[in-house]
């Protein structure tokens, strides 16, 4: 089974950067120095001199700030901030030391931005290499006019995609290439390295996977409560939402638009809200332990533990993340059930097949078949599932001190809690990844063995 | 003998309508209880976070009218000004964005297209705030994280990843047959008029879709807010001023008062979710045809 599938390139083209270096005249194999020099010499000017502006720029970056941003990257800091005492006005003050996490930020920009300039060189290379055979051959070169024009047609795409992507590239992929290196390094309050860390390598890895320390014992522990919780979060909801959606649908049931808006009520109050109603209810002296004592069920000076002890704590989240999330799944999955061919269940009716062996052969098989990619994300997305936990019991209850999570800590709770709270930034950098890695492997291999990625051929 | 097995088949109908009946009502008051519930709280005369009664003794306004003039501490009517300011804008860009990324995504064919989408699926992958620290950094460096500055980094943030979410609105795109754009093409359209003459108004559904999500994400995010916010009151969202009725000092004072927020919250979103629904089935299954 070949996870990378072989590369085909559908776009081929005769303007490669390869040739154009091999086989350019002087004017192009100029601009691979002066970039922009081949269009200006084949008449467009203002494409070259834009290319031209754009190295100009970049080698005035690199000369006041980058090259020093580079610098300082290996080491990341030396000089430590100082308190001085100040004659002159009777108090201690700071000098400026280096502050590591800004070179780390700085450093990571300038190595992005040359991996940019790099794109726009080969374009450079490519355009001009493109009007040499233009004009060599006695067809048109486009003006930049026309160049300005093919935007709203041909390269339509460059002028749409271009604002997204800037925004993607600043708010989510600089931010986890920094985060990323973050995972290298000692930037912790252990040891007081917030102001000044190094590159320590794997040594973050080691610490967590070494299951005798806290750290590792903890990870372990909460790795596992992930796992179950977004095993159980995912069926229960994907289950509990396909015998509700039936129920309304099926022929017998009278008022089914009634029925469907009482459950779609709930998901309509936003998700935090009503998650912080739950808990309040849910508390000791809340609203459903009253209401338990009221009705005499429990006595009256007696609580049910929702949030306090371990086991209940964790069916508490299940519980209600079914409460919370069934509606949802109801929504997606009405249109999906009624696409269901009838015949199947004519056929099932005359064979004398009852409600339960339907449903366990006909409508759960077609539905796993139909929607794979959908459980898949909401896997991943359970998995990640922050909200309802953090809301929720907040990790609570912690029964070991020394540990930093509670019984009901996903990985991503977690990882707030030591980045946010306690400021362990590189082992909650750490668990980011590592989630991530786990999830990658489980996406990518049911995502390449199911049906409906090979038929859609999307990716 | 046929009579007797029909009225037995009929009466079996009957026993199962019943049954599924009954157990509807059941689930269906488990569903509803807690927003009943909390509409009583808020009308809630009785002060005080917990009380020994489930049932509010007596009814009042007051929680409301504390909401719109009790500005010291916690101020309501500003946060939801901060949130309202931030969801216009952060909608117009994000749709914006999530229109034009499916459009390309869905119609065009240029050399990025997979490479894009594998990317836009690997981080998905990631855990949504794992760069949130980073972007606060990032936000800190550039000096935005002070002041007004703070919402425009809302607006960012907000706006920044919606490229990413084009599956929806893509799924939408593929099913308009390609033949309509060809025949445009023909009569000599640009494929910018095409997006916007064609495409967009073919599409309404998923755009009101679009612009309904982005405008409400502001309202419903809560960890982006906290993070960026910090202690900057002036500020918060009403996420945030929410959650803060709720924490140790406030919550014996303004717990009757979140429910009242709470309601008030939930009224708009409700309207406009029940008024999405349609489009979010219809989106799903792709309503142009031909």
């Amino acid at each position: 089974m070949g996870i990378l599938k072989k590369r085909v390139n559908d776009f081929p083209t005769p303007y490669t950067c390869r040739r154009a270096v091999s086989e350019g005249d002087m004017a192009t194999k100029l601009t691979m120095v002066l970039m922009g020099f081949g269009n200006m010499v084949h008449g467009q000017i203002v494409k070259g001199l834009l290319f031209l502006a754009v190295e100009v720029a970049y080698v005035v970056f690199m000369i006041v700030n980058g090259a020093g941003f580079l610098a300082m990257l290996p080491s990341l800091g030396s000089v430590e901030q100082k308190e001085v005492w100040d004659e002159a006005q009777q108090i201690y003050v700071y000098t400026g030391g280096d502050q590591s996490v800004l070179i780390l930020l700085y450093g990571v920009a300038t190595v992005i931005l040359t991996g940019l300039m790099v794109c726009a060189w080969m374009c450079s290379l490519r355009s001009a290499y493109k009007a040499e055979c233009l004009a060599r051959e006695g067809r048109h070169v486009n003006s930049f006019r026309e160049d300005l024009k093919s935007l709203l047609h041909e390269n339509l795409h460059r002028l749409l995609m271009t604002p997204p992507m800037v925004f993607i590239g600043a708010f989510t992929i600089l931010p986890l290439i920094f985060m990323i290196c973050m995972a290298f390094t000692n930037y912790s309050k252990i040891d007081s390295h917030l102001m000044l860390f190094d590159w320590v390598g794997l040594d973050n890895f080691k610490a967590l996977f070494d299951s005798s320390s806290i750290l590792g014992s903890t990870f372990w522990s909460v790795l596992g409560w992930t796992l179950v919780w977004a095993f159980f979060a995912t069926f229960s909801n994907y289950i509990f939402g396909m015998i509700i959606s039936l129920m309304i649908n099926r022929k017998g049931t009278r008022a089914k638009g009634f029925w469907r808006f009482c459950f779609v009520l709930s998901c309509a109050v936003p998700m935090f809200v009503s998650l912080l109603i739950m808990r309040t209810m849910l508390q000791p002296e809340g609203a459903v332990n009253v209401l338990l004592r009221n009705l005499g069920l429990i006595a009256s000076d007696a609580s049910l533990p929702f949030f306090t002890d371990p086991t209940w704590a964790r069916v508490t989240v299940i519980v209600v993340n079914i409460w919370v999330g069934v509606p949802y799944t109801l929504l997606q999955l009405t249109g999906v059930l009624q696409n269901i061919p009838g015949e199947l269940y004519e056929a099932a009716q005359v064979d004398g097949a009852n409600a339960i062996q339907t449903f366990t052969k006909i409508t759960l098989p077609y539905m796993l078949y139909v929607t794979t990619p959908y459980l898949i994300v909401t896997f991943t997305g359970n998995v990640n599932n922050f909200n309802v936990i953090y809301l929720l019991s907040g990790g609570d209850p912690v029964t070991d001190l020394s540990s930093t999570a509670g019984k009901t800590d996903l990985l991503v709770t977690w990882l707030y809690k030591l980045t946010v709270d306690k400021q362990y930034y590189n082992i909650g950098a750490v668990i980011g990844i590592l989630t991530f890695i786990i999830l990658a492997i489980g996406a990518l291999f049911t995502y390449r063995n199911s049906k409906s990625y090979k038929e859609e051929g999307g990716f | 003998m046929a009579g007797k097995k029909m009225q037995s088949a009929s009466r079996k109908r009957f026993i199962n309508n019943t049954i599924v009946h009954v157990i509807l009502a059941v689930l269906a008051v488990i569903w509803v209880f807690p927003i009943v519930w909390v509409i009583l709280t808020s009308f809630r005369a009785e002060k005080g976070s917990y009380v020994s009664t489930f049932l509010p003794q007596s009814y009042t306004l007051d929680n409301y009218i504390r909401l719109f003039t009790d500005t010291t501490i916690l101020n309501f009517p500003q946060m939801f000004m901060n949130t309202l300011f931030i969801a216009i804008c952060s909608c117009i860009l994000a749709t914006f964005y999530v229109l034009a990324v499916s459009y390309c995504l869905s119609r065009l064919r240029f050399k990025l297209r997979k490479p894009y989408m594998n990317m836009a699926m690997i981080l998905g992958l990631f855990p949504g705030f794992m760069s949130m620290i980073a972007v606060y950094f990032i936000l800190k460096a550039l000096g935005m994280t002070e002041g007004n500055l703070i919402k425009l980094a809302l607006i960012l943030v907000y706006s920044g990843g919606a490229g990413l979410s084009f599956q929806i609105a893509k799924g939408f795109f593929d099913t308009i047959p390609m033949a309509v754009d060809e025949a445009a093409i023909l009569d000599g359209c640009t494929r910018w008029q095409i997006f916007t003459k064609i495409t967009l108004p073919l599409s309404k559904p998923i755009v009101v879709y679009t612009v309904l999500t982005s405008f409400m994400s502001p309202w419903l995010d809560f960890i982006f807010a906290k993070v960026i916010c910090r202690a900057n009151s002036d500020q918060y969202t009403i996420a945030i001023g929410l959650w803060r009725m709720l924490e140790k000092e406030y919550i014996d004072s303004w717990y009757t008062c979140f429910a009242a927020g709470a309601v008030l919250i939930s009224i708009p979103i409700a309207a406009l979710f029940l008024y999405m629904q349609r489009y979010y089935v219809d989106g799903m299954s792709g309503a142009v045809k031909g």
